[in-house]
């Protein structure tokens, strides 16, 4: 004696957020429905295992039909085969394309390309997300990544808006893109302390301040692109290690200001010159931002940390030959709050 | 000549990709009406296409109006080879042709395909001009409107109940045609659909046109039936009540009981001109109230009125003509089968109920020679009525409510089954000939309280047509009750009763051999008494388990199978007070002293436990406890009057109503075999529902009436295989007992965030598609209740009760008359008010139309606007951003429509919503087959999204018809068959309900509502808000 046959269908589409988690997370049946006893359902309603077997299949088979929807929202909303009132519309889409900050981790800044997919099973195994999970995550890159590709205007607002999800959200996934399109490698060990959310806010200024949007948002991939003139523009701040006397003038303004306003003040003083080359040969060579990491010390703290890129900032301005004052403060803002951000333990 | 179809293509969206190399479609529609077709030009490379046709027209007759569907067929272009079809959708045009229902149909459909189903959707309008025919020999029955909802259609009320109608068409079956060896599996499919599609439309005029024959304008209580006889063909039969129907105003519905239907009578339209009704009784005795008295109360206790004017008798009913004479007076046939397919009626309607009566029979299918006369089938069923005209007579009845038919078919055996309830109706209701006037009887005269009165016997006592223990009534005391009533109906909204009601069922296995021919059909007849038998000692059992003493709603069904019966008896058990409380049940062993005794005693001890249990859960206290424990003033004079009316009694009489109060004969279950105790032991199984749960299998739930406004409405199909080639009865038993069991606590489960909730209308239904299958098919709808009321609103009941029965008995015909025309110029003034709200709640409905989609883009807009701020220069971005959403549009292109929130429910009401429109039936039939069942998930994958996409497909064309709810929703049929091998499955799926429009509740309640009414409909509306 066997069940041959199980369905159940309500004309409003039933679902349960826990099963959905269970699901996205990649959970079999069997699994789903272990976690589920152990969570104590069953003793809400009297259910037996059966019971939460039969209602487990359901719900996979639901949010397996629906999936196809998912992958592009907007289709939720005025497709005519499931009744799903707006906030858990809003629910399955939030929750479908969230990530594991773990994953992203691994895969932030790699070509989403079929050769990235294979390897998802060693990121499975490292991260501990079910390889379905993973998939899921992977896909969700490279479709809002496919989609905002070809379209014109602001990153965030076309994934908003194209796939109806939170602000929070959106930003996140703009980020994803925007390390997806420059290749900004991640994966140094250097930078492994930091968090997905640490890399968003980077690209979150870096599409803000760098990319072609930021002065002209009607082109295709104005947000992805970083502006070519500012690239350019940003070679020539080289002048600021090259000559000497500049170099100097700058060493000796930023000295002054920051006597006896911090403990650190002798190893600031004897760094400067590797710290503002490194500053600027990012500048010139802007393929990895985040070399930043030679400006970390443990001593430093994070307030003389800010201390010096302030002054750094503030004095390059006094210099009089030095006249790429609007490049310096366009990269400058970026690298500094960047920098703030990275300058955690 | 009469009728001008005009069809409109206007676009597509989300279609599937045809050309796998351009991943796009080139499609373009096909539009056929019998036999002419219309296309429109192919819209290149799209999966959105935008047609925007021109309008195309069909000239046609109104016959053809009714039986044909409107077929639209979407195809992609192919250059070089035949063009491939995408899907089709037809459309039901019956909606349009009278004029209350939908003026136009306009909406998105579905695209369906029955190999592929839902592939995209079409936007479409429809429009109908009819012209007037008068021709008297016309063929069509346009304006009659058909109901499936059993009970007089809210927003209308009855002038005349004209009685049944019936009718049947065959047909060969497409796919048993020699021509379905060489066609493509989806041109069989869609040759069924088209015929099922055409027989239904058929079947519908055919009856109409009896309805009009007989003076009607409506169909009430609609069901449609397939028997898919297979090699013998396909027979398709409908029966219904022929009614008048007349429509109220729209806003100006009084009724305060939401789901009860509006009679004539209950109109308190003190300013319309009198109905041909009111004038009615005047013809044999005089009004004994002033005749501007019209409030339903008074009036639906005619016996009383009856009472005080000296007993004219038997010759004065039935009543001379109606005022109806100037119709044509109605042929021979009509009064031949007093059925009625209703299951509720207005208060006062059912005088009293005699029982249920059934009958069966099993026929031998053979292959249909000529469809145009179909007179075996029609013999079939001619026979199966009789048969229970003839019951019904027998328990002293002239009527047969809650009727319906049914049939089970396995392979070329058929049994055909009818059941409903024998009863008295009041005959002031009744067209003239319409029932059978020679079984008077005395107790019609006598008054009866309607609370208690349809309890009473109406079969002569010392000639009882079966074993009943008969007491008087425990509510008036004057009249015999039977210990337990089984019905097929409703409880009667007057019922007094105690507690609340729950779904009982009872399941049987049989096994039979296999057979061939007539040794087959023989061994099924022989069976079917004991299964009957067997059912009903397993109700009555689990009836006194849970001590009730009636069934309402009992159903039962017969399945027939290869090597198997099955047989599932539903119902739902109340307390009624006004019958003799249950019984226990009592355990003893068939040898006393045995050494068993000490296992029986435990067994009793059980039982009397699950009893106690029961009793506490179903909230069943004794009723006198009830009135006393409500300590109103009222229930005084109804003391009085008993006693006074006891005094009339002999004291004989008195002492014998006494020893049977007393002696309360218990069941007694013997225990003579290990048998015995599995059956007992089966009795115990049934678990009851979880806390915050009730069920039931009919349209309102025994003590629960303060629905909020939470609804689902769902649809579970389980199939078990019997794996086990050597099963006894017992073994089946359990097995099926367990189905049914494990598929109720699945609901349970499934439905536990809307508790407290009620499982109402569960309607079960068993077959057995192959030899070790069994399949049950549920539908059903859980409604959340609010819990604090529901001891109000028991207690406030009695009251009103009292209040009536006070009035009725003290007499005061000028006080009565100064306070029902007080009540009457209320309800007036109110009327206007609800006329005027009904219009700005008609608005809120409107507004509240907007869907989820205009929802998420309002999100989505705020989102935006929000957004804006978060761009660090706003001066650059603000003239760009209406480009850029322009570009964004593009991209996504689905058009601005929007998809309309539609509700489902088995029952003829929505809890907190009134139905202002009737748009018409929804009768729709598909089939679905796949060739790769293993990629669509399994049989389960498969069902599950076809039922689905049934729910999609009926939601659509309800709001293509502008209405927003679906009621009365039935899923008649689901024949599932699968071969695993070939990784091949067919489904068929017959659905079918009433298309409306309903408005939230708005707190304006007419007069005569109570205060707990109100706070139910305000609390209703916040809960929708």
């Amino acid at each position: 004696m066997s069940v041959e046959l199980d369905v159940f269908v309500g004309n409003t589409t039933i679902m349960d957020e826990e099963v959905y988690q269970l699901w996205l997370d990649g959970y079999t049946v069997n699994d789903a429905v272990k976690v589920r006893m152990e969570g104590g359902v069953m003793d809400e309603c009297e259910a037996s295992k059966d019971v939460l077997l039969s209602d487990t299949m359901d719900q996979y088979r639901t949010f397996q039909m629906c999936e196809r929807l998912l992958h592009s929202p907007a289709k939720l909303a005025n497709q005519l085969l499931f009744q799903i009132p707006p906030h858990r519309q809003i629910m399955l889409i939030e929750r479908y394309y969230a990530f594991d900050d773990t994953f992203v981790r691994e895969v932030l800044g790699k070509k989403l390309s079929k050769g990235t997919k294979k390897d998802l099973d060693d990121i499975s195994a490292k991260t501990s997300v079910t390889l379905k999970s993973c998939r899921r995550q992977f896909d969700n890159f490279k479709r809002v990544f496919k989609v905002v590709e070809e379209l014109k205007g602001p990153l965030v607002e076309n994934i908003r808006q194209h796939f109806l999800l939170s602000d929070k959200l959106a930003r996140d996934y703009a980020a994803i893109v925007f390390f997806a399109n420059n290749r900004f490698e991640t994966g140094k060990r250097k930078l492994q302390y930091l968090s997905f959310q640490d890399f968003a806010f980077c690209a979150g200024q870096l599409i803000s301040n760098w990319t072609v949007g930021a002065v002209d948002n009607m082109v295709e991939d104005m947000d992805v692109d970083l502006d070519k003139e500012f690239l350019q523009e940003l070679k020539e701040l080289k002048i600021l290690i090259t000559d000497k006397d500049l170099l100097d003038q700058h060493k000796s303004l930023v000295c002054t200001a920051l006597r006896g306003k911090t403990k650190v003040f002798i190893e600031m003083e004897g760094s400067f010159k590797n710290l503002s080359r490194g500053l600027i040969n990012i500048a010139a060579n802007i393929s990895l931002p985040l070399r930043l990491y030679p400006c970390r010390s443990d001593r430093w703290s994070a307030a003389d940390m800010k201390l010096y890129l302030t002054h750094y900032t503030n004095s390059a301005h006094i210099l009089d030959t030095f006249k790429h004052q609007v490049v310096w403060d366009r990269y400058m803002g970026v690298v500094k709050s960047c920098i703030f951000k990275m300058y955690h333990d | 000549m009469p009728g001008k179809l005009k069809a409109k293509i206007v676009a597509g969206r989300h279609l599937p990709v045809m050309d796998r190399a351009s991943d796009l479609t080139d499609a373009f529609v096909e539009v056929k009406f019998g036999n002419t077709t219309f296309k429109t030009d192919v819209c290149p490379k799209s999966l959105n296409p935008q047609w925007n046709s021109e309008w195309f027209k069909f000239e046609v007759d109104d016959e053809d109006l009714q039986d044909e569907p409107l077929q639209i067929t979407v195809l992609d272009h192919d250059t070089y080879s035949a063009n491939d079809a995408i899907g089709k959708v037809y459309i039901d045009i019956d909606p349009l042709l009278y004029s209350e229902a939908a003026s136009v149909i306009s909406g998105w459909f579905p695209i369906y395909d029955t190999i592929h189903g839902i592939r995209g959707e079409i936007n479409v309008i429809v429009k109908v001009e009819l012209f007037n025919d008068l021709n008297r020999f016309r063929q069509s029955s346009c304006g009659v409107k058909f109901f499936c909802t059993t009970c007089i259609p809210q927003c209308y009320r009855a002038t005349l109940v004209h009685g049944f109608v019936e009718e049947l068409v065959v047909n060969e079956d497409p796919e048993y045609q020699w021509i379905d060896r060489i066609r493509t599996p989806r041109a069989s499919n869609e040759a069924r659909q088209r015929l099922i599609s055409l027989m239904s439309g058929e079947l519908q005029r055919k009856i109409g046109l009896k309805v009009l024959e007989m003076g009607g304008n409506a169909v009430v209580g609609y069901l449609q039936c397939f028997d898919l006889e297979g090699e013998s063909g396909l027979v398709v039969r409908a029966i219904g009540t022929a009614c008048t129907l007349d429509k109220l105003s729209s806003g100006s519905a009084p009724n305060t009981n939401t789901h009860m239907p509006v009679f004539v009578e209950d109109l308190p339209s003190s300013s319309g001109p009198p109905t041909p009704f009111r004038a009615l009784p005047t013809s044999s005795s005089p009004p004994p109230f002033s005749p501007s008295k019209p409030c339903s109360r008074q009036s639906s206790s005619s016996d009383t009125d009856l009472s005080l004017t000296p007993k004219t008798g038997k010759n004065t009913w039935p009543r001379p003509s109606f005022p109806f004479s100037s119709l044509p007076s109605p042929t021979l046939h009509i009064g031949e089968f007093p059925f009625f397919t209703l299951t509720s009626f207005p208060p006062g309607f059912l005088l009293h109920v005699g029982g249920v009566v059934s009958a069966r029979s099993v026929k031998l299918l053979d292959r249909i020679h000529n469809p145009d006369e179909p007179e075996t089938r029609d013999a079939w069923w001619e026979e199966i009525r009789q048969e229970i005209k003839s019951h019904a007579r027998a328990l002293g009845c002239h009527a047969v409510v809650g009727y319906s038919e049914s049939t089970s078919i396995c392979e070329e055996v058929c049994i055909l089954s009818a059941s409903g309830t024998a009863a008295i109706l009041n005959p002031r209701y009744m067209r003239e000939g319409c029932l059978d006037i020679g079984c008077t009887d005395h107790r019609f005269e006598e008054p009866s309280p309607p609370n208690c009165g349809f309890c009473h016997i109406p079969y002569d006592e010392l000639n009882m047509p079966f074993p009943a223990q008969l007491t008087y009534c425990y509510h008036c005391r004057r009249q015999k009750v039977p210990d337990v009533l089984f019905t097929t109906i409703d409880l009667p909204s007057e019922a007094a009763v105690a507690g609340k009601g729950c779904l009982i069922q009872a399941r049987l296995c049989r096994l039979k051999k296999k057979a061939q021919g007539e040794a087959n059909a023989t061994a099924i007849s022989n069976l079917l008494p004991f299964m009957e038998y067997e059912l009903h000692t397993q109700l009555m059992n689990k009836l006194k388990l849970r001590s009730m003493n009636a069934l309402f709603g009992l159903h039962i069904q017969i399945s027939v199978g290869e090597n198997m019966l099955l047989g599932l008896a539903s119902a739902t058990g109340v307390y009624l007070t006004a019958l003799p409380a249950p019984g226990g049940i009592q355990i003893a062993g068939k040898t006393p002293g045995d050494l068993s005794s000490e296992h029986i005693s435990s067994i009793q001890k059980r039982i009397n436990d699950t009893i106690a249990v029961n009793k506490e859960l179903y909230q069943i206290n004794p009723p006198e406890l009830a009135e006393e424990g409500v300590g109103s003033p009222i229930p005084e004079p109804r003391h009085r009057s008993r006693l006074f009316r006891s005094h009339s009694e002999s004291s004989d009489e008195l002492s014998e109503l006494d020893l049977s109060h007393g002696k309360k004969d218990a069941f007694v279950l013997e225990i003579d075999d290990t048998d015995a105790v599995e059956d007992i032991h089966s009795l115990l199984i049934d678990a009851p529902p979880p806390t915050g749960f009730y069920s039931c299998n009919t349209e309102n739930m025994p003590g629960i009436s303060n629905w909020t406004s939470g609804v689902q409405m769902f649809t579970s199909v389980r199939v078990l295989r019997l794996s086990n080639a050597n099963l006894t009865n017992q073994g089946l038993n359990k097995i099926f007992t367990d189905l049914c069991e494990n598929l109720l606590k699945s609901f349970y489960f499934k439905l536990r965030s809307m508790i407290p909730c009620c499982l109402c209308h569960l309607n079960f239904t068993v077959a057995v598609p192959e030899e070790e299958l069994i399949q049950v098919t549920v539908t059903a709808v859980a409604m959340t209740y609010d819990k604090e009321q529901t001891q109000e609103k028991t207690a406030e009941k009695p009251i009103n009760k009292g209040s009536l029965e006070a009035e009725e008995q003290l007499q005061f015909p000028l006080e009565l008359c100064a306070d029902s025309s007080s009540s009457n110029i209320q309800t007036a003034s109110k009327i206007s008010g609800i006329i005027n709200s009904a219009s700005v709640d008609y608005g809120s409905f409107a507004d509240r139309c907007s869907t989820w989609l205009e929802l998420l883009r309002l999100k989505a807009h705020t989102i935006r606007r929000g957004s804006v701020k978060t761009i660090s220069s706003l001066e650059r971005c603000s003239p760009l951003q209406e480009g850029r959403s322009r570009s964004l549009r593009s991209s996504r292109s689905f058009g601005g429509s929007s998809v309309t929130v539609v509700k489902m429910t088995p029952l003829s009401f929505l809890p907190g919503t009134r139905i202002i429109k009737y748009l018409g039936i929804i009768n729709m039939f598909f089939i679905r087959e796949t060739t790769s069942l293993r990629e669509e998930g399994g049989v389960s994958g498969f069902l599950h999204s076809f039922i689905a996409e049934v729910f999609a497909m009926v939601r659509a064309h309800v709001a293509a018809l502008g209405g927003n709810a679906v009621v009365s929703y039935s899923m008649k049929e689901c024949v599932f068959m699968e071969n695993p091998n070939k990784n091949q499955a067919q489904c068929l799926i017959n659905v079918s309900g009433d298309a409306v429009i309903c408005i939230s509740e708005t707190d304006q309640e007419s007069s005569a509502s109570t205060a707990n009414t109100g706070q139910t409909g305000g609390s209703e509306t916040d809960g929708a808000t």
